[in-house]
């Protein structure tokens, strides 16, 4: 596999917009055309060359192509923006919207992510070594359709408003969360494995949630309506099973109203 | 100003019946004149098609309801907006486009005027901003009368002469153009969580009937002789089955005649009809009306329609008819916003998505184009997509490719997923019929531009009218196989002149032109019963007073007003 090695040369005034790093963007190109990709810090036109030195080769198709990048990206946004295939390692800190609309490929960030970290994603592989910011696989703003596909995986904690709008795929936070999770969601599987304050499931349709460690404050519109043994993520426990929100419209499936599922292993 | 001559190109104009022949087109002082001197700027037309620029009679591009939309949907503007541009302003979004993208895109497609189609008149300030922000059309509003209390309160009364008097003041405060009526009733009824579908559901407290407000307000229309005729969205849109009650609310113009000085044979002009000429009791059983509903609007010669195709597209739907938009967020369970609009009207604003692969949307396309496939007179039949609500206008050319060229259709139809069962429930398919070029120029120029009134001024490239020239890519001698290339040439005018300034060269935009807003100004006797009740109501049921209502001149800093004395 070919791989492209991108080592950042100088630090950005303003942040970065780097939408063209993808395997997608880069398959086929020379150094050369890699470097002359455009990118753009606040409104002026830039070019990848402008901020790193491009070193390697890249492959024919973005399958083949392997892109690392050595070094921090914490004023870098947009990092595999619509990507579909191929894998990108980030050495380092990435800010927003890594893996944005991603629809395949995988992306590891051996340090942090700010906030939209997989927003709208559509398949694919994100892991973050460290913690992630706001909205983990969120809906754009104003859209309804969020995240249709793909895992994400965040090792450490994570911020507010995770996997809103959600329709499939599946989030995992290894640690803590803070509030809203899988707000407005229709489908997917959002795993939290240490403990969240609350707001989980708000007008929540459809979907599961798992929470390993406590919900600190309960939502009104879940029920509780049993207990069952379930293996997750490797973890084998028991839950206590809720369905909700109730105050939400619900869908039939064979003349039964359908829920979304809370989990929350019991004590 | 400037002097052009635009040389050897195919010129297209039915208001002087010229199709296809090879004229000069000259222009000075922004507008057609008969010669120009040997200095005038020279453009070869030569193997291109030469319009008039184009006339949207129906289009919602500002005011309160675009904005809702644009807050409520930033997800419309998501990798729709580019970067910073060269020569002009930065532009954003698809369905509810920003200002200076609705008239760049307008301008692009050779348009020269486009009509606001509902302007609550408390909020008519807002309006003329956004179309004072709006580059290069000229522009109008029609503001909306078919659930004002005062409207319905005289016409109870049947006090044509007084509903006259308060209407001309209102177009007068609010800079509007003309007589618009959305959901007769409905949506006054909806203040009560009710609505009007049939013409003689009584409208809650006023005790009036939607047939009462379309005839009184059609006989109001003419007492004044306002160059535009009523124009209206008739009740119970979008449902299975309304042709019934569209046909039935068409039959009210028989017998009431014209009178204006304005060019106008029309008393009614039924728009985005396509929404209005549903068969079927049910989703399942829903089929196409347009045969029956078009076979009398092309024998009632005093009405005319504009189509509202649907365009196939993601869009925001948006109106006046505050009942309906309840009804759609019920149907696709998408964001809805709502509003109350004092003593006048109420609106709605809920995202929708036309799916090629729903069998109901794939209906809903055909029968929009039936309706302009089966127009005898193209003179009283328009191509709107009501923008945004069928479809963005920036698809007119794709439904001008759709008009004229069977091909195209078929293309489209055999992309759906129910391919068969639209063809079941519509006509489309053993439809033949290709509009002409001269057809679509009546469609989308002469013809909306007479309805209008403004046919000395627009749709049209005789001497003395305004120099709105658009030049396309067609050779009318060797029109191309690929009905994409109809599209294409639509959608990018080679050269647009508005108002004899060039505005578009090569398909992009040079300049941001002289933009008018245009409103009409009926003089009236002095009505003092009026006058007390509008003092009246303003103390007793507005939030706001009369003297914070009135559009400001500074509003509307280029206006052309339409000034008139109404005999009595």
């Amino acid at each position: 596999m070919a791989q492209i090695t991108l080592k950042p040369t100088k630090v950005p005034e303003l942040y970065l917009e780097c939408y063209n790093i993808t395997p997608d963007a880069f398959a086929g190109k020379s150094l050369r055309q890699i470097a002359e990709l455009d990118a753009h810090e606040g409104k002026t036109k830039v070019t990848l060359g402008d901020y790193f030195e491009i070193s390697g080769q890249s492959g024919n198709t973005a399958q083949e192509t392997t892109i690392n990048i050595d070094g921090d990206c914490s004023r870098i946004k947009y990092i595999g923006n619509k990507m579909t295939a191929g894998s990108i390692t980030i050495n380092g800190n990435a800010d927003m919207y890594v893996g944005g609309w991603m629809k395949g490929g995988k992306i590891h960030v051996m340090g942090n992510v700010d906030s939209f970290c997989g927003i709208a994603m559509e398949g694919g592989e994100i892991v973050v070594e460290g913690d992630a910011q706001n909205h983990v696989g969120c809906a754009y703003r104003g859209d309804w359709r969020g995240m249709r596909g793909g895992t994400i995986r965040i090792k450490g904690s994570a911020g507010n408003d995770i996997g809103t709008f959600m329709l499939g795929g599946t989030i995992i936070i290894e640690k803590d969360a803070f509030i809203h999770v899988s707000t407005h969601a229709e489908g997917g599987t959002v795993i939290i494995k240490g403990n969240v304050q609350g707001r989980v499931g708000g007008q929540m349709v459809k979907g599961d949630i798992y929470v390993l460690g406590s919900v600190q404050y309960m939502l009104p519109g879940f029920k509780k309506v049993g207990s069952v043994e379930q293996k997750i993520d490797g973890t084998e426990a028991s839950f206590t099973h809720y369905i909700g929100d109730l105050g939400e419209r619900h869908p039939k499936s064979k003349g039964k109203e359908v829920y979304a599922n809370l989990y929350v292993q019991e004590a | 100003m400037a002097e052009i001559l635009i040389k050897n190109g195919f010129v297209i104009d039915p208001t002087r019946n010229i199709n296809g022949d090879v004229t000069d087109i000259a222009i000075k002082d922004g507008q057609i004149v008969e010669s120009v001197g040997s200095k005038a700027k020279v453009i070869d037309a030569n193997g291109k098609v030469v319009m008039a620029g184009g006339v949207d009679i129906h289009s919602h591009v500002a005011g309160p309801k675009v904005n809702v939309g644009r807050l409520m949907r930033p997800e419309d503007k998501l990798f729709k907006s580019p970067h910073n541009q060269k020569n002009y302003r930065m532009e954003s979004g698809f369905s509810i486009p920003s200002t200076f993208k609705t008239g760049y895109d307008y301008a692009r497609m050779g348009y020269a005027f486009v009509m606001e189609a509902a302007m609550p008149p408390l909020h008519s300030p807002h309006v003329h901003e956004e179309i004072h922000d709006t580059p290069i059309i000229d522009q109008a509003a029609l503001p909306v009368f078919g659930n004002s209390w005062f409207v319905l309160e005289y016409l109870k009364n049947e006090e044509i002469d007084n509903c006259a008097a308060y209407i001309a003041w209102l177009l007068k405060v609010t800079k509007g153009f003309g007589i618009k009526v959305v959901n007769p009733g409905g949506s006054s009824a909806w203040a009560w969580g009710l609505n009007c579908l049939t013409l003689s559901d009584p409208v809650p407290y006023f005790d009036i009937t939607p047939g009462e407000i379309i005839k009184g307000l059609m006989k109001t229309n003419e007492y004044l002789g306002l160059p535009h005729s009523m124009h209206i969205h008739q009740n119970d849109l979008g449902n299975p089955g309304n042709y019934e009650i569209t046909l039935e609310s068409l039959r009210l113009a028989e017998g009431v005649a014209t009178k204006n000085n304005f060019g106008r044979d029309t008393v009614m002009h039924s728009t985005h009809i396509q929404f209005h000429s549903y068969g079927g009791d049910s989703w399942g059983t829903f089929e196409s009306k347009a045969r029956e509903v078009m076979d009398y609007v092309n024998k009632q010669k005093n009405i005319s329609i504009d189509l509202g195709c649907v365009t196939l597209d993601e869009t925001t739907t948006m109106t006046a008819d505050g009942p309906f938009e309840h009804h759609i967020t019920n149907l696709n369970h998408l964001k809805w916003a709502n509003t109350d609009v004092e003593l006048e009207t109420a609106a709605g604003v809920v995202p929708y998505v036309y799916d090629k692969d729903i069998k109901v949307n794939g209906i809903q396309w055909a029968i929009g184009l039936e309706m302009g496939l089966y127009a005898a007179d193209p003179m009283r039949t328009f191509i709107t997509t009501d923008h945004p609500n069928a479809g963005p206008f920036t698809r007119y050319p794709r439904i001008i490719k759709w008009l004229m060229s069977k091909q195209a259709r078929e293309e489209t139809l055999a992309s759906f997923k129910h391919t068969d069962k639209v063809i079941d429930a519509t006509n489309i398919h053993s439809m033949d019929r290709e509009l002409s070029l001269f057809e679509i120029a009546q469609m989308t120029r002469a013809g909306p531009a007479k309805a209008l009134g403004l046919a000395s001024m627009f749709g049209g490239l005789g001497v003395g009218m305004d120099a709105n020239v658009g030049i396309f890519d067609l050779n009318v001698k060797d029109m191309p196989a690929d009905p994409e290339a109809i599209e294409k040439a639509f959608a990018r005018a080679c050269w647009f002149i508005k108002s004899g300034e060039i505005i578009v060269k090569d398909g992009d935009i040079v300049s941001h032109g002289n933009k008018r807003t245009i409103w009409v100004k009926p003089n009236v006797a002095e009505n003092p019963q009026v006058i007390r009740d509008i003092q009246d109501k303003f103390l007793k049921d507005y939030t706001v007073g009369s003297d914070t209502y009135e559009v400001r001149d500074y509003l509307a800093p280029n206006p052309y007003v339409i000034e008139f004395d109404v005999e009595a």
